[in-house]
């Protein structure tokens, strides 16, 4: 059975191969070949899954060495894969999601002439997600990781023709570099430390390590998760990576690679729970980015972008879970699958209205369009109302339960905690309501596009719709069915560990809470948007909504410090290479020289004076050895 | 005194015999590289004297190339049948040694003069005149330059093939210099090979006052040399009674007690030692052209026919190495402690002293001389190391070296203007763009001179380099770096000025060799390349070859 788990991956991997180099005979049957592979990968996922199920908890875990790959001496690296319970779900939510994304990108993707490629892309994704979700150790979970990384890019620039993408696809490459540094950093800190990439002994060794080291490993792959995430301080890219083709947005920027440093701190528990420095870090930087996103999400007028917002905010729910030790990991997994439901159903909503309203984004131009696209409005309000947390469906259950963790942390940052979770319970409310108000609800506000054309609002075809009912399905029920009789903590606990946190205040007390803020949130955007006309041009807005249109300043920060650090930097090392080191090696060479012109002197054609050399050469020589002799 | 006394004195002694002249015991077989190639050059001589004019080239380059090829088929033939390792031993009554490092050395000589004959034997670099075709050699050598006799030698388009056999005189000096195993051996070889290489260098066919110049200091400097290395064998004889290596060895020892009585009053005396060894040392150095023996090179270098020097920078410098590695090796190794803190100084004098006098070189083939004394300095490096792998880096980098040099200086016969060569730097300026091919060529040369990864020079500088840090020199080994980064700057101006200057308008052309030369440029290449992509062959190569036999 292990067998088949490097098929996982080989079955996208094989399309990526095929679509990238097949050119153009295969434009026709392109995007059927991707789709059918991304699904075979789903189907062995199915049947290790079912494979899984018929044993034991801690006897679940699968491994394969595939073959040694980098052995040098006491070096050893192998293509070896892990499949456990964790790695499990990610395969499921990863190639489940991807193949309906595949479908849904037939549609999406019918005119665009390169259709090929952007499957050949979608499934070299597919190949390296999983790569990075089965790894057997760290060094080949990077070399997953930088996969992503470059199919993101790819993707992200797809549309490269528009300077804007191929900007962002820029941008988000290197803000991820930096984080890319730090799981490099990580690893090379692990290796020294432990003689070892391969997960198991690393982590089960970590009381070995001097607990600097460890905080120092932490905070290096914290790093790193900071940047594939998009969390606080490298968050920046996210936004911009919403000119990406719609499909890649939901597939990558909101269900799963995003989340991928989740997974990389929830896989690196140990190491974590090894050190509570590390921890608390992780904690701050999951709650200030829960704010910053959830903030920026009640900002912005173009739908992707809010959505982008909205992510950040619930991967920062997210990550703070994982920072709660084991209170909290199985939570960030429950919440990242529900999310990965609802989001990528919400934003396979926006590519369909985008659709049927000549690509545009700027909501406010929306208005009332449940009546010509009921399909996208039911499974939009369904995944809407998941994500708001509404009582019942999918992410109430997940996020209820990080909402109670937080409160469980215990002391001064629990109650703190708690109230930052409920904050961006409302905020989430709040913004999400704003977005469905603008989008489906209210007058047309729709204006023509560039070349005059109106808007012509129409139903998705069958392609799309389908994913996306789907999609509403597990909004709805996905997290109900995780919560009965506590199935996902059972499942994951062998892997992750599993606490039952107490919070200071009764989990039905919490509950209300959460359900008191959410019905704020929508009541005052409600108010704002439900009860008023939305003007087509956004109003000037206070300074804090000025800001948050700007993404909270990130960009002007970044600007100010890093590129014009940056500059003055390399300004101050050219100054510096210009006239000191410049001077060294040029005086150097200009001495040589001199010295060069003075010695060829010597070399005057006369063969009396070669001789006297040689005479006086020989002496030397004689002398010098008898003196050796001598001393 | 009586008849009969007298008859029966001389038949006394006669009958009793004070002591019967054995003949020596001569190995042919083991000899055989050497005794071919001589025999070429005798052969080569009554050609000269028996066959018509018009057929004496094609039968001389025949006779040179067959016999260079069939002594390397004899000295791969005496390595794979174990003389080279298992049953390496004194051939000649202990005169020559056949072991290893000598089948080694002898074999890259072999090689080397092969594709050296074949830019001897280039012909057609410049347009036919009057008639013949011509090659870089003088018409007529014993005519005055500039004289009605030249110019009639020219006109009747007499060409001087006597180089051939000349040049396989030389060869069969340079074979035996390596092997030389007693001190006289060693110095007729030296002789052997140096009397034809000043003749050669006398015979350019442009430029001959040069050529003349430069053969006549070369001669000059040459016996004086010999001079010394000759009184320094007298000394060591009055040392140790002996000329033989072994001998002279076991006496610096202390393993040999027995005292001749006629040398009673000087052998074990060290000082007749150290004097002796440093005289002798100081004339295998002036051959190698190190630093202050070196002066030589430059002008010799410059002065030459190209061809000639080719073959002398890459030949001589194989043979003199082989003998010095010998010497300090097999008659010295007691010394090593006397003699490296002077080995020391010399190499590091002879490394930056090449490289830094380079940099204001004009002339390609001064340039190029310059660049050899730096490399006689790298390899002095590993020479010092005494160690198996000292010897070994040696013997490759030889090997590595010597094929660079003479596909170098191939080039160089190449690009000409009206008066013959252009061997002025300013004149290779854009050569690049006018003839890539060339230009790129002499670019891998420069860039293996420079030692740069992928190329033999780099392959061969890390072995010494490595060899002379495991060895203690490790300070040698700093200034054998900065050197070499000194040495880069001249080569990779070279490239530079042949690919980023603009061509001059009057600048030279380069002239479309026959195959001989592009076989001799390509097999340069070759090794080059090989040497430097895939060395581990040639290195072990050079390691089972690194034992001498004592």
């Amino acid at each position: 059975m292990e067998n088949l788990i490097a098929l996982l991956i080989a079955a996208p991997l094989l399309g990526a191969g095929l679509l990238l180099c097949g050119g153009r005979r295969l434009d026709r049957v392109g995007h059927i070949l991707g789709t059918l592979l991304a699904a075979a990968s789903f189907v062995i996922g199915v049947v290790l899954f079912a494979d899984m199920l018929g044993r034991s908890g801690d006897d679940r875990a699968l491994h394969q060495h595939l073959f040694s790959w980098i052995p040098v001496e006491s070096f050893q690296a192998d293509i070896a894969f892990q499949l456990d319970q964790l790695s499990m779900t990610f395969v499921l939510l990863i190639t489940g999601v991807g193949t309906l994304i595949h479908i849904y990108s037939i549609g999406y993707m019918e005119h665009d002439e390169r259709r090929r490629r952007f499957f050949g892309y979608l499934n070299l994704f597919l190949a390296a997600m999983l790569l990075l979700v089965l790894a057997d150790n760290y060094l080949l979970l990077y070399f997953g990781w930088e996969g992503v990384g470059l199919a993101s890019y790819l993707l992200i620039g797809f549309w490269q023709h528009k300077p804007s993408a191929a900007t962002a696809a820029k941008k988000a490459f290197l803000v991820n570099r930096v984080g890319d540094m730090g799981l490099s950093i990580a690893i090379m800190l692990m290796f020294t430390t432990f003689g070892t990439f391969a997960f198991g002994p690393v982590l089960e060794s970590t009381g070995q390590a001097s607990s600097g080291t460890i905080t120092g490993i932490g905070l290096m792959l914290l790093l790193a998760a900071c940047g594939k995430s998009a969390q606080v301080p490298l968050q920046s890219w996210l936004g911009d990576a919403m000119e990406g083709p719609t499909p890649v947005s939901a597939l990558i920027h909101a269900a799963t690679m995003v989340t991928a440093g989740v997974y990389l701190i929830t896989r690196s528990g140990a190491i974590f729970n090894a050190s509570p420095d590390a921890q608390l870090v992780v904690v701050i930087v999951g709650a200030v980015t829960l704010l910053f996103g959830a903030i920026v999400g009640c900002a912005k007028d173009d739908i992707k972008k809010a959505l982008a917002g909205s992510t950040m905010s619930q991967i920062g729910y997210m990550i703070l879970a994982a920072g709660l030790g084991p209170i909290g990991y199985v939570f960030a997994i429950m919440h990242l699958v529900t999310h990965g439901f609802f989001k990528a159903g919400l934003f396979l909503g926006a590519g369909s209205v985008m659709h049927g309203m000549n690509d545009e984004v700027d909501m406010r131009k929306y208005g009332g369009l449940r009546k010509y696209m009921p399909v996208t409005f039911v499974t939009f309000g369904l995944g809407y109302l998941a994500i708001i947390g509404f009582p019942g469906l999918s992410g109430f259950w997940s996020k209820d339960k990080i909402i109670e963790a937080a409160f469980a942390k215990g002391g001064t940052e629990g109650w703190i905690l708690g109230a930052v979770t409920l904050l961006g319970a409302a905020l989430t409310a709040y913004y999400m309501t704003r977005v469905m108000l603008m989008t489906f609800f209210g007058e047309k506000r729709w204006q023509p596009d560039a070349e005059g054309n109106e808007p012509k609002p129409h139903e998705s075809p069958k392609s799309m719709t389908i994913p996306m009912i789907v999609l509403a399905f597990g909004s709805v029920f996905a997290g109900g069915l995780f919560s009965l009789n506590e199935s996902f903590v059972k499942w994951l606990e062998p892997v992750t560990q599993f606490e039952h946190g107490h919070p200071p205040i009764s989990a039905a007390a919490v509950t209300t809470l959460t359900v008191v803020v959410l019905l704020i949130g929508v009541g005052v955007a409600y108010l704002q948007y439900g009860r008023k006309p939305v003007p087509v041009t956004a109003p000037r807005g206070s300074l804090v909504t000025r800001a948050a249109r700007r993404d909270l300043l990130q960009d002007d920060f970044n600007h100010v410090v890093l590129v014009r650090g940056g500059e003055h930097l390399t300004r101050s090392l050219v100054y510096v290479d210009h006239t000191l080191v410049d001077g060294v090696v040029n005086g150097t060479a200009a001495s040589f020289g001199g010295l060069s012109g003075r010695l060829r002197k010597l070399q005057n054609g006369y063969a009396r004076s070669y001789a006297v050399s040689m005479f006086g050469g020989t002496a030397v020589l004689i002398a010098a050895t008898l003196l050796m002799r001598a001393v | 005194m009586s008849v009969t006394a007298v008859h029966s004195l001389w038949t006394t002694t006669a009958a009793e015999g004070i002591d019967k002249i054995q003949a020596p015991k001569i190995e042919y077989a083991q000899l055989a590289p050497v005794l071919i190639v001589l025999g070429a050059a005798v052969v080569g001589i009554l050609l000269e004297a028996f066959v018509p004019r018009k057929g004496r080239y094609y039968a001389q380059l025949f006779l040179s190339v067959v016999a260079l090829a069939a002594a390397f088929a004899a000295v791969v033939a005496l390595a794979a049948g174990g003389y080279g390792s298992t049953k390496a031993h004194l051939a000649a009554m202990g005169a020559i040694a056949v072991d290893g490092p000598a089948l080694f050395l002898q074999g890259v000589i072999l090689l080397t003069s092969v594709v050296a004959v074949f830019t001897f034997a280039e012909r057609r670099l410049d347009p036919v005149s009057h008639g013949a075709r011509i090659d870089s050699f003088a018409a007529e050598g014993a005519s005055v330059p500039g004289s009605e006799g030249e110019k009639a030698a020219v006109k009747a388009g007499f060409t001087t093939t006597e180089v051939f056999p000349i040049m396989m005189f030389a060869v069969a000096g340079m074979l035996v210099f390596p092997a030389a195993n007693d001190l006289l051996t060693l110095f007729i070889a030296l002789e052997v090979f140096s009397l034809p290489l000043y003749l050669l260098c006398a015979l350019a066919r442009r430029k001959r006052l040069m050529s003349q110049e430069a053969a006549v200091k070369y001669f000059l400097l040459g016996a004086f040399s010999s001079a010394f290395l000759l009184f320094g064998v007298a000394l060591l004889y009055g040392y140790a009674g002996s000329v033989s290596y072994a001998r002279i060895a076991a006496v610096v020892d202390g393993s040999v007690g027995t005292v001749d009585p006629v040398l009673a009053d000087t052998m074990g005396n060290d000082a007749l030692l150290l004097i002796g060894g440093a005289m002798i040392l100081m004339g295998l150095l002036f051959k190698v052209g190190a630093v202050p023996f070196h002066m030589w090179t430059p002008d010799v270098y410059q002065g030459a026919p190209t061809p000639v020097t080719g073959f002398m920078a890459a030949a001589t410098k194989v043979a003199a190495f082989g003998a010095l590695l010998r010497l300090l090796y097999v008659v010295l190794p007691g010394l090593r402690w006397d003699f490296r803190p002077v080995m020391f100084g010399v190499a590091i004098l002879t490394m930056l002293f090449g490289a830094v006098v380079a940099i204001t070189q004009t002339d390609i083939k001064r340039l190029l001389a310059y660049s050899s004394i730096a490399h006689a300095g790298f390899i002095l490096a590993g020479v010092i190391a005494m160690s198996d792998d000292g010897i070994s880096s040696v013997l490759f980098y030889l090997a590595a070296y010597s094929f660079v040099t003479v596909g170098a200086f191939a080039v160089v016969t190449l690009v000409r203007d009206a008066g013959g060569e252009a061997t002025h730097l300013s004149k290779w300026a854009g050569l690049g763009r006018r003839s890539p091919l060339v230009a790129a060529v002499f670019a891998v040369f420069l860039l293996a001179f420079a030692g740069i990864p992928l190329t033999s020079g780099f392959s061969g500088k890390f072995a010494v380099f490595k060899a002379a840090a495991d060895g203690g020199a490790g300070a040698l080994v700093v200034v054998g770096v900065i050197s070499s980064a000194i040495a880069a700057f001249f080569y990779i101006r070279v490239i530079v000025l042949m690919f980023f200057s603009e061509p001059k308008a009057d600048g030279p052309t380069v002239a479309v060799p026959s195959p001989l030369t592009m076989a001799t440029i390509g097999v340069g290449v070759a090794v080059t390349l090989v040497l430097g992509l895939a060395p581990q062959y040639f290195l072990d190569l050079a390691s089972q070859a690194g034992v001498f036999v004592r």
